[in-house]
């Protein structure tokens, strides 16, 4: 099963490879990590899908509380929150294609941020299946080059 | 006041109640040893290898409770360490380990003698630092005391670069931490307390699991005055030797795959067990599905990730057991007699499956350890080794007072006994202290011999000298068909002469009637170490023993 979960910690360096380092010695599943400032330039956030059942959660958790750079580990049930995904997609495009990809990625209400001879660069922020059945449907044009952020994630309303 | 780094660096040490180090210079250390040159109260104990002094801080605080600190240069100093903090980790010991580390401008272009130190002990730490600033100095060391202390006690690594010890700051040391994201919960919930004493109160075959963690938070007292007023028999773990007096009627001795049958007997039949910072190691457990089967389980312990990592709890609490269990005692009450029948049960199974060994004329390990707890009255501080040598002092001496044993459990690090002897020994000058030995292990560390020599510890080295790697060869017998693969050590040197070149005394013991005669002569001497070479009967087996994998009331008895 997977988890959404937000870690609070504080901007030291290191801290990314004492999560990581966590993760990987204690035979954890990450799935996806996304790491960045927040409001407070001295706290970063990392979002932090895993893979486990409710007793690995439960140690992930916990062993993540025990690192003194780590100040709050949440879980972020889907219902309760906002998740979005980014991706840059650089599919392969010609005057005969252009049209029906453009229709594309207004369907998905995504971008095109650069366009070349043979070739653009589409921007799509969304939930992650969304962003993988817009994959799905570029491909048949032929994707270049993809690059995805991993999960970010907020909880709805004023919690936390 | 104004100071290099290397000097508010030592202030700091003094601040934090140090008085004592273990350590050895080196090229990106040598502010720090300058500065010592001049400094007063700081007495700094040259090992003659970094292990030696990793070893001899954590025997040190193992031994005082204090939080033990080693000192050592960059890249192959700070990598010698590395065993010695991971052993502290393993076992939750208190200790700082001070690294030197190239100038800020050489970092990360594979300096001369550069290693990437915080990286590699990351995860042997609680936590570690890089200090590439001089006005860092006092906060990171104030709060790697702190870190290290409390809680569940562990080892912090501070590496500090070269040119940090060389610059010059305005020294203050500060008051207090300012830590964030570390708040270990010392205070045990009520509600939780509440449903312990539920649980306490149905139960009718209770046993009591007591590991380090009540070493760790000097709660020996509270634990016997709760297992007295509940009627309760106590096993301890290996770490949890002297956490509670073997020679009491409610001893279980210790439990697991070399532990007494009746402790393992009344574990599996138990059906509440109250573990008392302990953390179901598989050495403890055995095959884990079917540990303590019958039992409810109460988990007390001050780390809450090892509330449910190996096993489902029935009731948790997180905090400190000192605390916890003055908060059980002054409300449970036990109806007279309640586990009499339990008892009873418990006391025809210590009368059946006793520990014992064969009684004869050849010299056997489990008699020399018999014999030093006599002649010790077992007042001395046991330190071991790791191996056969280690599960026969845990099981044939009586351990009555906690920190009076020293032994690396978790991690079972050869040649960590002698060093860690250096230290309890300066912890405990008034101290007899011992190192139970094997053949193989005290000389992963001999080299140790002069810094003992040159300080006039009167350590004893009982060397059980079977001309083996003992308990590899144990298994190798029981489970490898007797193929006793590099297993040998026929080639050893003669001890009792490396003993005398390095000026210590030396001993050799051959035969049963020469022991007692042997440890009292040891006894008298006061102003150096004596190694006493027991040549001890080759094949000897560490009984009882699960065998890996299994359930732990399935033990071979002999």
């Amino acid at each position: 099963m997977k988890h959404t979960i937000s870690v609070i910690v504080e901007n030291k360096p290191g801290v990314l490879q004492r999560v990581a380092g966590l993760f990987s010695r204690r035979g954890f599943n990450i799935d996806s990590l996304a790491v960045g400032t927040t409001e407070k330039p001295d706290i970063s956030r990392m979002t932090i899908v895993v893979d486990g059942d409710e007793q690995t959660l439960e140690q992930i958790t916990k062993q993540l509380h025990k690192q003194i750079d780590i100040l709050k580990v949440f879980d972020l049930p889907y219902e309760q929150a906002v998740e979005r995904e980014l991706a840059l997609i650089k599919v392969h495009a010609n005057d005969k294609t252009r049209g029906e990809i453009t229709q594309i990625v207004d369907i998905f209400k995504a971008k095109i941020v650069d366009v070349s001879e043979d070739s653009v660069i589409i921007e799509v922020s969304a939930e992650k299946e969304k962003v993988e059945s817009m994959q799905k449907l570029l491909e048949k044009f032929g994707i270049q080059e993809l690059v995805r952020t991993g999960k970010i994630a907020l909880q709805r309303g004023s919690g936390k | 006041m104004e100071l290099t780094g290397a000097e508010a660096l030592l202030e700091s040490l003094k601040h934090e109640g140090v008085d004592i180090l273990f350590g050895y210079p080196g090229g990106q250390i040598l502010p720090v040893y300058d500065a010592l040159y001049k400094v007063k109260g700081l007495k700094h104990i040259l090992t003659r290898h970094e292990q030696g002094a990793a070893h001899a801080a954590d025997g040190y605080a193992r031994a005082t409770g204090k939080v033990g600190v080693c000192m050592a240069t960059s890249g192959p100093g700070a990598t010698n360490l590395v065993t010695g903090i991971a052993t502290a980790y393993m076992d939750s010991i208190p200790m700082v380990a001070i690294t030197g580390q190239v100038g800020t401008a050489f970092l990360g272009k594979d300096s001369f003698q550069e290693a990437d130190v915080t990286g590699i002990t990351q995860p042997i730490t609680k936590h570690n630092y890089l200090v590439k600033n001089a006005a860092d100095i006092p906060r990171i060391v104030k709060e790697a005391f702190h870190i290290a202390r409390t809680g569940r006690p562990g080892p912090v690594v501070i590496d500090v670069a070269k040119d940090a010890q060389v610059h010059k700051i305005d020294f203050k040391y500060p008051d207090s931490v300012d830590l964030p994201g570390y708040k270990p919960n010392l205070k045990g919930h009520p509600r939780q307390i509440k449903a312990a004493f539920k649980m306490i109160d149905i139960a009718r075959k209770p046993v009591i699991y007591a590991g380090g963690g009540v070493i760790a938070s000097n709660a020996a007292k509270e634990l016997l005055e709760f297992a007295e007023k509940c009627n309760i028999p106590v096993t301890t773990t290996l770490m949890g030797l002297g956490a509670f007096p073997d020679t009491h009627k409610l001893s279980l001795h210790m439990l697991g795959m070399h532990g007494t049958a009746y402790a393992n007997y009344a574990v599996q039949e138990c059906d509440l067990l109250i573990a008392i910072g302990a953390r179901f190691d598989d050495r403890v457990t055995g095959h884990l599905p079917t540990f303590a089967p019958k039992a409810k389980h109460i988990h007390i312990d001050v780390d809450p990730a090892e509330i449910g990592k190996n096993i489902k709890v029935d009731v948790p609490i997180v905090g400190d057991a000192k605390q916890i269990l003055k908060d059980l005692i002054a409300k449970v009450e036990i109806e007279k007699g309640k586990h009499d029948a339990w008892l009873e049960q418990i006391a025809e199974w210590k009368k059946k499956f006793p520990l014992t060994y064969k009684k004869d004329k050849e010299l056997r390990p489990q008699y020399i350890i018999e014999m030093i707890d006599e002649v010790t009255g077992g007042e001395a501080i046991i330190c071991t080794e790791v191996g056969q040598n280690q599960m026969w002092a845990a099981q044939y001496y009586k351990y009555t007072k906690p920190r009076t044993w020293i032994s690396s459990g978790g991690l079972g690090t050869m040649g960590y006994g002698f060093p860690a002897a250096i230290g309890a020994q300066f912890g405990r000058p008034d101290a007899i202290v011992f190192d139970i030995a094997g053949d193989g292990s005290i000389q992963m560390n001999i080299q140790e011999m002069a810094t003992a020599v040159n300080h006039k510890l009167p350590i004893k080295i009982a060397v059980l000298n079977n001309c083996y790697l003992g308990m590899v060869r144990q298994w190798q017998e029981i489970l490898y068909e007797k193929r006793y693969s590099q297993t040998d050590m026929c080639d050893n040197p003669d001890l009792v002469k490396i003993a005398e070149a390095y000026g210590a005394a030396g001993m050799r013991i051959t035969k049963v009637d020469e022991v007692k005669k042997a440890l009292n002569e040891a006894l008298k001497i006061k102003d150096r170490p004596c190694l006493l070479d027991f040549r001890v009967t080759k094949e000897e087996n560490v009984f009882p023993f699960v065998p890996p994998g299994q359930a732990i009331n399935e033990m071979l008895i002999d």
